[in-house]
């Protein structure tokens, strides 16, 4: 078992997601095959190897620091599911 | 003559002749897909008052003597790239009713060409998938059989280009969404170098993979696409500021002088012996065209799909923290506190396969797993991006199957996600060195259905690839079949 119905659990909380009882165990299950088939990179001795973390090597992408024009507001807000006085409205956050 | 099997340089001969207008050419399309869309489904949207506005305004374009290439060619447009006042859905029902309000910055550059935008096309959702079959508007169909996939995620975009749905689209490409999809539909296929086309506007998975590139009928349409889509952009950091060729210079007939790369450990098992006969017959006639072919290895690559679904999920599972019922999409009916807005709305808007990855890639990044997974696989991905650096130290290109099997049917991979992974075994390794690499047609399998060839070339090296596709397309007609809808 790579990985545990409490992990999964756990997982689902961190990545803001909820299942039933059954989706869990499906997942559980799936996530268990897909973490096995991951074991062939154990193979690989990787002890001196650099991480690519993208394929194109570009560092420090500077621009001057100008004054433009924002998009308005009301284009920003027009997507939003609830919103009010140029606000994105929300469930109550403190108690 | 039926208007819309032209391409995009045959119709601008008849656009430039005024032998046609594009709003004779844009109606002959909404006819065509009010013949065949209610069976192929490729797109989400269609937008023909916008695509009659666009082409009388290339129609006034063209008589002021202001044409280029593009000007007056219909399109689709992957549903994943913002259109200013077009909803851009990912195919998922998390983005509700959203409406971008600017443009990507490739889009721009294709209205400012003049061209006629005629909808959005289906997609696996966000991009996640290798059939289309993961859209929350339902699956696309192939239309050289309505029974099997048009391949993934750009399938839409495939199915739209063969049905004659529109001339030309553009899609994306993570793991192999452009190429795949080419080659299960029988069309041409280009996923540029990473940092080659700017993606401002492209609604984002696996940042350090995506790519998009464009769909044609032939290697010549394909060239004329990128004429205008590729090049720096300041809004996009990872775009890279190198000049940009004119690639229909590149499009000759023979290939001498030209060195091809055949890696062995892509004639593995699993790869279906009728793929495997149309790719080896390919090969022959790159020979007979006068190039050089050389065996080489690429001895990382049956690591490649384990490092891309850590790597590509882990990413994916950070650009899609920003659905949280707040600022876009949908939101949750279900009252309560703010955790439960937020769960109730991203587990009411994603779909499995979505969900699947975010999953696997919050576990992949997750305290104590990080070094195991995560790490580890970008750590072997340096070691894939080397064999291709040391691949290309003696050959030109590479040339591989796009995909072990040619299309299956709709459902037979859905529920088992690992098998559905597998499509992309071939397509997978480019994306983890950014380089590009292009699909073309090279025949059919025994059930009529298309197979693709895959050229690699190095970073930037586009027109190469594009000089042996073109050379193959003219030498052999492959891409002049088109499916009986």
């Amino acid at each position: 078992m790579k990985i545990t119905r409490k992990e999964v659990e756990h997982i689902a909380h961190l990545s803001r997601l909820e299942f039933n009882e059954e989706e869990i165990g499906a997942f559980t299950e799936q996530l268990n095959s897909i973490l096995t088939y991951f074991d062939k990179l154990q193979e690989i001795d990787t002890t001196a190897v650099e991480p690519t973390s993208h394929a194109i090597v570009v560092t420090n992408v500077f621009r001057e620091d100008e004054v433009v024009v924002p998009s308005p507001r009301e284009a920003n807000l027009a997507n939003a599911p609830d919103q009010e006085g140029y606000c994105f409205r929300v469930p109550k956050i403190i108690e | 003559m039926q208007l819309h099997t032209l391409t995009i340089h045959e119709a601008h001969e008849q656009l430039k002749k005024k032998a046609l207008s594009s709003q004779e050419l844009t109606q002959s399309f909404l006819k065509r897909i009010e013949e065949v869309e209610a069976r192929v489904k490729a797109y989400i949207t269609l937008t023909p008052e916008q695509a009659l506005e666009d082409a009388k305004e290339a129609d006034r374009m063209i008589a002021r003597g202001e044409m280029t290439a593009l000007t007056g060619i219909p399109l689709a447009i992957k549903d994943v790239i913002c259109t200013k006042g077009i909803a851009t859905t990912c195919a998922s029902k998390i983005l509700g009713k959203f409406v971008p309000f600017y443009d990507a910055t490739i889009y721009r550059r294709l209205k400012t060409a003049g061209a006629v935008t005629l909808g959005k096309a289906n997609m696996d959702e966000f991009a996640m998938g290798s059939s289309t079959e993961n859209s929350s508007f339902g699956p696309t169909r192939n239309p050289w059989d309505l029974s099997t996939i048009p391949g993934g995620s750009s399938g839409g975009s495939a199915a739209a280009v063969a049905a004659d749905e529109c001339i030309a689209s553009l899609g994306t490409d993570t793991g192999g969404s452009i190429r795949q999809p080419a080659s299960c539909c029988g069309i041409v296929g280009l996923k540029p170098t990473y940092g080659r086309v700017s993606r401002f506007g492209l609604i984002a998975f696996g940042s350090s993979l995506d790519q998009i590139g464009p769909l044609t009928k032939d290697v010549r349409d394909a060239a004329l696409m990128m004429n205008v889509i590729a090049g720096y952009d300041p809004k996009d950091t990872t775009s890279v500021n190198t000049g940009v060729p004119d690639y229909t210079a590149f499009l000759k007939d023979d290939l001498a002088g030209v060195t091809i790369g055949v890696p062995r450990e892509y004639f593995v098992a699993g790869i279906e012996a009728e793929v495997d006969t149309a790719v080896r017959e390919a090969i022959e006639a790159l020979k007979d065209l006068g190039a050089n072919a050389v065996e080489i290895s690429l001895p990382h690559t049956d690591y490649a799909l384990s490092v891309y679904y850590l790597i590509a999920p882990a990413e994916a599972s950070s650009n899609l923290a920003r659905y949280d019922g707040v600022k876009y999409g949908f939101r949750s009916s279900d009252k309560g506190d703010l955790l439960n807005m937020y769960k109730r709305s991203r587990s009411e808007g994603f779909g499995p396969e979505v969900k699947r990855r975010i999953m696997l890639g919050t576990y992949a990044l997750s305290a104590g797993y990080y070094d195991a997974y995560y790490k580890k696989a970008s750590q072997v991905r340096t070691l894939i991006k080397k064999d291709f650096e040391k691949a290309f130290q003696t050959c030109d290109v590479i040339v591989t199957p796009t995909a072990p099997t040619p299309a299956f049917r709709i459902g037979e991979k859905i529920a088992d996600p690992l098998q559905m992974y597998n499509s992309d075994v071939f397509t997978i390794p480019v994306n983890l060195a950014g380089i590009p690499a292009s699909s073309i047609p090279c025949g059919f399998s025994s059930a009529g259905l298309p197979i693709g060839l895959q050229i690699i070339g190095g970073h930037f090296s586009e027109g190469k690839i594009m000089q042996v596709a073109h050379a193959y397309e003219q030498q052999t007609g492959w891409h002049k079949k088109r499916p009986l809808l």
